[in-house]
């Protein structure tokens, strides 16, 4: 069985998400589709899976043509895709996520059956019952292929599934996958990770601005695989010792306000000291966040930022003392939609004033996109910028005696460049005594910029580890709670 | 005793219907705020139908064709168009109500016969229970039928499911090959066929006859006895029924308080808000959570993707 | 097909009126009424004599005052459905300033004005309040306390206030001169009433554009969870908006009142709230074009009682026409992007 894109070309307005790909899938094996964020891997595969309709091109299984830009026409031919964020209905219980879109005559005693017997094959387990909000991301997952196996999947295809999952689940998903390669489906593994494309993957395909670069089937050397992702050699922003300062934040005893692991915090974050924060989806690193910057009251315990006791502070007196919070919806946190940078800069100012003057307000605009280099213009709408950009535009924003910054998933979603370029202006930050506490599902990142990690477990801080004694494969078992064997 | 319930029972059966409706439409994701105005518009044509035909069943008719004209017209201002449902649904039930008054104007005053009486033989002769449930007719009957088809058509069949999951999240009911667009139109439209019911049911039963402003704001009623009812047909039935018994209590307080005879009858409206009140806090939601399988008739949160237009690309 | 922008703007806004009048042609004829005569009737009743344009005047004071406060509130992602309640509880404070304070006009319909203010600002806090503290969605809050708004008048109508002798659903007494609007020239349109009219929608104008206030206003209307993360309170701004609304409508009532019924009247707001909203949705939610739109609305609605008079047509067919006119407006509007977006998204190929 083999599976055929050809000339697939799907264009969003100016940009060219897929500009004329050819690919081909073969069965049997692992097939992985390298590239950074924004190369057009998902675009690609969304058009493979009907979610989206191309511009031009075809789709031909086994040599007979799939039609395109339709969910239904791809499931009926066996092709099924697991999305980066599983397409899961939150409030709707496991059983009723199963079922729903099956078409299928079954009742729910039966359905119920299968979903244990398909899930037992690669050690899932679920409670019919329960709430998909419940489920972990990596839980989410694996509830969404033993439906697309029970709808009779022939071609699996996986979009960044590593993101937000232990290692204990990664490697369940690992070994299932190779059993299905194994059984003669076709597998597409897409991910912008190089060291898991290697490590599960026959063959690869890389794109880069929306175009297959090259092929090569594993193993194969890195260095080959890094140049066809990137064109050039990479070589991200070092991270220097920071002398440290007076402490920032530091929090007594604190239990937040929904208590729900009954867990205490304790911590002291010095000025200059960059803290990571790791963890799967849930674990309590948001509400920690949050609290920290005033968003949410601690329930008990005391949180001071410098000398002020701010443990029943409101969000503006957090801002007052200095603390920045960057969440990770740029658009639904961050930014708004519909307004321009101009008016995102004279917000950010907080001014006094009663009038604005505008003409005043757009030169200063102007001279800040330069500065940060934001691809855009004064009147241009926050909505219109691409990811990158607008991380640039929230990192601009920020004040710029920031004492400490909190963030959420700062380089989620972004090129590297953009990335790199993110963690130079946080690095310059911390050199000049910004405390930094940022969340993040990319180990790598927390590994090379955190001074200490803190991984966080069901609510709780499992382990407090120096970035500098530990290891990727330490931090993914950790995250799930496990220690590595 | 009875026979005051059983007045209620007949009284709500219009607002039963266009809740029900309503909650159909929303569900699936879409808002018809014309509700008051469509219903008006129905009543209008439904009399006057009837009127000019003779027959109640072909007004029936036109009432629902109408109703479902407007719901169409919502729907595709939304899905096609990308409009703001609440921007539509607005001008909708100003136009609609302005169009019934003009339209109907000839109709006022005129008499129909109205919705025959069809008592259930054998079932009307339980105590208590026969005089308040089945000595109604056909309009009120339906009433009680569109209640259970709903909740059972939403809750218990899998086209159903696809309904709530169209509502609930469009992108995980498209990746599932659920035509998402589709289905709102077709649930808006039935949503508005019952909304047209309701109309008849008003000006053929209710309160038979046609006048400016006859269906007393039962429309807004509606859409916020929806929210009340935390889009489950059965709980938005009873606040249906709810309403119903306050107005029956408010006309029998009148000649007690002749000073306040005025504004009685506005009492339930505002009680309205208190009511919503009630439900927006959070004890409901903690009652859901110590009662999980109560969870569904509990939890008012509304679909997730209420209101929003839905499109791939 | 390439149309000179020009071209385009002015047929955007002539087709939906003349399909309105389209439409309105028609449904005449269904009523077998004599449409050009019908049409011409409202005209004339509108501004073909000085009552009829004292009327129409006179209308568009609170109808161009609830569009400026619905400006703001539409700035603040708000639907204020409860606009005819701030404008119905403005009349009942003006009103009760009125048949109390007696002294000279120049005393009391300032106090008149400032009370209709006050009154319509209270409801609409109210409003806000159970929006922001009791999570009431504000269409219901406000159709609530707009139902509260009309019983508490017709309490008032033919209870404590009614008329000397038998009370009747026509209004109270009417006011005492002294707190009579005064009239302009040979109108009895109040000079007063329009200046403060045309004031608020300048004021309006500079406050969503030109400061801070309205910036951060469209802020928390766009994304109030943003908002409040760069430091807005968003809580206040809505409840802002609420009272700026409010005042507005109030003053609009108060000055109907005294300006043109010269007394309170079950109908007080007229509808002049909700229509107010479809000038708003009209001039695309900006100050800039309410002031003409809410006179052309007004000489519809004026000039459609003519009809009931003279031809026996119901005066809603005014609002008919209004209605429709805002319907196709909106529909042409959302036609036009998407086919703008269809044309964009195929022209970049090859």
């Amino acid at each position: 069985m083999s599976l055929e894109l050809r000339g697939i070309h799907k264009r969003y307005g100016a940009v060219r998400a897929t500009d004329g790909v050819d690919l081909r899938l073969e069965a049997g094996a692992i097939h992985g589709l390298l590239g950074e964020n924004g190369a057009g891997k998902s675009t690609l595969m969304k058009v493979l899976s009907g979610f989206v309709v191309p511009d031009a091109g075809e789709v031909l299984l086994d040599g007979k043509a799939v039609p395109l830009g339709s969910t239904r026409a791809a499931i009926r031919a066996g092709i099924g895709m697991l999305h980066q964020d599983p397409l899961v209905f939150l409030p709707f219980t496991v059983l009723d996520n199963f079922l729903l879109g099956s078409g299928r005559r079954v009742d729910r005693a039966a359905a119920a059956g299968e979903l244990e017997r398909i899930g037992a094959q690669f050690g899932f387990q679920f409670d019919p019952s329960a709430p998909a909000r419940s489920l972990t991301v990596g839980e989410r997952q694996q509830l969404e292929i033993t439906r697309l196996l029970w709808l009779g999947a022939r071609v699996l295809i996986l979009d960044e599934p590593t993101t937000g999952i232990s290692a204990s689940q990664q490697e369940r998903l690992f070994s299932a996958l190779r059993v299905l390669a194994g059984q003669g489906m076709i597998v597409a593994f897409v991910s912008h990770k190089l060291e898991e494309v290697e490590a599960l993957c026959q063959t690869v395909s890389v794109m880069r601005r929306g175009k297959v670069v090259g092929e090569a089937s594993l193993p194969c050397p890195t260095e080959q695989l890094v140049e066809m992702m990137f064109g050039r050699v990479v070589a991200p922003p070092q991270k220097e010792g920071v002398a440290l300062g007076e402490p920032v934040l530091s929090l007594e005893r604190v239990q937040l306000e929904d208590r729900v692991a009954a867990a205490e915090y304790s911590l002291t974050v010095r000025a200059g000291e960059v803290i990571g924060l790791a963890g799967l989806e849930g674990s309590g690193q948001r509400p920690f966040l949050r609290t920290c910057a005033g968003l949410a009251r601690p329930a008990e315990g005391v949180l001071a930022v410098g000398e002020r006791d701010l443990s029943t502070g409101r969000h503006h007196d957090f801002l007052e003392a200095g603390v920045h919070f960057l969440p990770a919806g740029r658009l639904e946190e961050g930014l708004i939609s519909g307004l321009t940078i101009t008016e995102h800069f004279l917000l950010a100012a907080r001014a006094k004033g009663l009038r604005i003057d505008w003409g005043a307000a757009e030169a200063a605009a102007e001279k800040r996109i330069a500065a940060n280099l934001i691809v855009g213009t004064p009147a241009s709408t926050a909505d219109e910028l691409s990811g990158g950009n607008q991380q640039r535009l929230l990192l601009a924003l920020m004040p710029p005696d920031v004492r400490l910054l909190l963030m959420e998933h700062p380089t989620r979603g972004l090129d590297l460049e953009s990335a790199d370029w993110v963690w130079r202006q946080l690095l310059e930050r911390s050199r000049r005594g910004t405390a930094i506490v940022f969340a993040s599902a990319d180990l790598d990142e927390l590994l090379r910029y955190s001074d200490r990690i803190l991984v966080f477990f069901a609510g709780k801080v499992l382990r407090e580890v120096r970035a500098a004694d530990t290891s990727g494969e330490e931090l993914g078992y950790l995250i799930g709670g496990k220690v590595a064997p | 005793m009875d026979a005051t319930l059983a007045s209620i029972v007949a009284a709500a059966s219009p607002l039963v219907y266009a809740v029900v409706g309503e909650t159909i439409a929303e569900k699936a994701g879409v808002i018809n705020l014309s509700l008051d105005g469509s219903i008006m518009l129905s009543a209008m044509a439904g009399f006057a139908t009837a009127y000019t035909s003779g027959s109640v069943l072909l007004g029936f008719v036109a009432a629902m064709l109408v109703s479902m004209a407007v719901a169409l017209l919502i729907a595709f201002a939304s899905i096609e168009l990308r409009l703001n449902q609440i921007a539509v649904g607005f001008v909708l039930t100003l136009l609609c109500a302005d169009l019934a008054s003009f339209l109907g104007n000839p109709y006022v005053g005129q008499r129909v016969a109205g919705v025959p009486p069809l008592a259930i033989p054998g079932l009307r002769d339980i105590p208590f229970l026969g005089t308040v449930l089945f000595e109604h007719n056909l309009s009120v009957y339906g009433s009680f039928l569109v209640i259970f088809a709903a909740y059972f058509f939403i809750f218990h069949t899998r086209r159903g499911l696809e309904l709530q999951g169209v509502g609930e999240r469009p992108e995980a009911a498209h990746a599932r090959g659920v035509r998402v667009n589709l289905l709102r139109y077709v649930y808006t439209v039935v949503g508005g066929s019952l909304c047209g019911i309701a109309g008849a049911a008003f000006s053929l039963d209710v309160l038979l006859g046609w006048r400016e402003g006859r269906t007393q704001n039962y429309g807004w009623i509606a859409l916020a006895i929806v929210i009340f009812g935390g889009w489950h047909p059965v709980r938005g039935a009873t606040g249906a029924y709810l309403f119903g018994a306050l107005s029956v209590v408010a006309l029998k307080l009148q000649p007690h308080w002749p000073d306040l005879s005025q504004i009685l009858p506005i009492t339930p409206f505002a009680l309205m808000i208190f009511a919503l009140l009630l439900v927006s806090q959070d004890w409901l939601r903690r009652l859901a959570d110590r009662f999980p399988r109560w969870r569904r008739l509990l939890s008012g949160d509304s679909p997730s993707a209420i209101g929003t237009a839905f499109w791939r690309d | 097909m390439t149309v000179p922008p020009v071209v385009r703007r002015v047929a955007n806004v002539l087709l939906p009126v003349a399909t309105a009048l389209a439409l309105g042609v028609l449904l005449l004829i269904s009523a077998d009424a004599p449409p050009l005569e019908a049409l011409r009737l409202i005209l004339d009743g509108a501004l073909g004599s000085a009552g009829g344009l004292s009327s129409t005047l006179m209308v568009w004071v609170p109808l161009v005052l609830a569009a400026a406060g619905l400006v703001v509130t539409f700035g603040a992602g708000l639907w204020n459905i409860g606009i005819e309640g701030q404008l119905v509880m403005g009349a009942v404070s003006g009103a009760l300033v009125a048949r109390t304070v007696h002294g000279p006009s120049g005393l009391v319909i300032p106090l008149v004005a400032l009370a209709g203010m006050l009154g319509g600002m209270l409801w609409g806090l109210l409003v806000g309040v159970l929006r922001t503290s009791g999570r009431v969605n504000e269409i219901f809050g406000g159709l609530g306390l707009d139902f509260v708004a009309t019983g508490l008048v017709v309490y008032l109508v033919i209870g404590p206030w009614k008329r000397v002798g038998s009370a009747s659903t026509s209004g109270t007494d009417l006011f005492p001169r002294d707190a009579w609007l005064p009239g302009t020239g040979s109108l009895t349109a109040s000079w007063v009433a329009l200046a403060l009219a045309a004031a608020a929608v300048i004021v309006v104008y500079f406050l969503m554009r030109g400061t801070y206030f309205g910036l951060r206003l469209r802020a928390v209307g766009r994304n109030p969870r943003s908002a409040f993360l760069m430091g807005i309170s968003t809580n206040r701004y809505l409840l802002a908006a609420f009272a700026v609304c409010g005042t507005l409508a109030g003053l609009g009532g108060a000055l109907h009142a005294t300006g043109f019924h010269h007394k309170l009247v079950p109908s007080v707001s007229g509808g002049y709230g909700f229509l107010g909203i479809l000038v708003v949705l009209l001039a695309g939610f900006r100050a800039t074009w309410i002031a003409p739109i809410a006179l052309f609305f007004a000489i519809i609605s004026v000039g459609s009682t003519q009809l009931q008079l003279r031809l026996q047509l119901d005066s809603a067919l005014g609002g008919v026409l209004q209605g429709v006119l805002v319907l196709f407006t909106l529909l042409a509007g959302g036609w036009q992007l998407r086919r703008a977006y269809r044309t964009r998204r195929g022209s970049e190929g090859g």
